[in-house]
């Protein structure tokens, strides 16, 4: 690789910087979801992963000519993030209620 | 190195830095706060992309909503009296590792297949009229799927999450 090259790049921001900071992103949130004990970090992790997927579809909607179908398929993408916190909220209450723990090791049957 | 060049290396840093934060740290609070800065950062960056209506939804729905449920999570779940926010992680270093194999394997493929890519020479407009022109026609299936999901997510989550009454 030539470095020159590369920062004259670097200082030239185009489609695959914002490709780059959402594979960092993405990186980064499956960490998350693969390290944490903590439920709701689990969740932070997705959403995370969620956003970064949704940087790469209004980048390339972006770069491909103003096509605004990569920023409706990020709308439904929200949508469906939105939904999914509110379930898996839902969710995580009724185990805390139960298992009196959001440690995702401990909580490994359906019932007690 | 332009305004437009700037911006967009200030919001990348924003959204890197706080979702580093966010997955590293061991305070749940922490973690909670700084994705909220992540969430601003990707709307900046959405700004940069001329998406502007994504970019108010993302402020609205993920700062708005999304945020504070997780955060009524972290104080429903948590003892916050005894001041003990934290948590743990396990599997840390095979982890990492294959994370950073994973990012950097994504970084390079992205760096030499879209090295080059032209630059848009589209105008600039406000994409609002244009999203809802789009989901009144040709997404319209969807669009309505879509707004059962919440209906269906909406009861869901308040019959999950209510109380039950001493049904053992």
């Amino acid at each position: 690789m030539d470095f020159n090259e590369f920062f004259t790049w670097l200082q030239h921001v185009q489609l695959a910087h914002f490709l780059i900071v959402s594979a960092l992103l993405f990186s980064l949130g499956i960490y998350g979801i693969v390290t944490r004990k903590n439920a709701i970090l689990v969740l932070m992790g997705i959403e995370l992963v969620l956003n970064a997927a949704n940087i790469n579809l209004v980048a390339f909607s972006r770069y491909g000519g103003m096509n605004l179908d990569g920023q409706v398929a990020a709308v439904f993408v929200i949508i469906l993030a939105a939904a999914e916190a509110a379930i898996a909220l839902a969710i995580i209450l009724n185990i805390y209620h139960r298992f009196q723990t959001v440690n995702i090791d401990e909580v490994s049957a359906l019932k007690e | 190195m332009t305004l437009f060049d700037g911006v967009f290396y200030v919001f990348a840093l924003i959204t890197v830095i706080s979702a580093f934060v966010v997955v590293f740290t061991r305070n749940i609070m922490y973690a909670a706060f700084s994705l909220l800065f992540t969430f601003f950062g990707v709307a900046g960056l959405y700004v940069l992309l001329s998406a502007d209506f994504l970019a108010v939804a993302q402020i609205l729905i993920y700062v708005g909503g999304i945020l504070v449920l997780l955060l009524f999570g972290v104080m429903l779940t948590n003892k916050v009296v005894s001041v003990d926010l934290k948590t743990g992680t396990l599997q840390t270093v095979p982890a990492l590792v294959i994370v950073a194999v994973v990012a950097g394997s994504l970084a390079g493929l992205f760096y030499s297949t879209w090295k080059n890519a032209p630059t848009p020479t589209t105008d600039i407009v406000s994409t609002t009229r244009t999203l809802g022109e789009m989901l009144m026609t040709g997404y319209m299936l969807p669009f309505e799927v879509a707004s059962v999901v919440l209906l269906v997510a909406l009861i869901g989550a308040a019959i999950t999450a209510r109380r039950t009454r001493n049904v053992s």
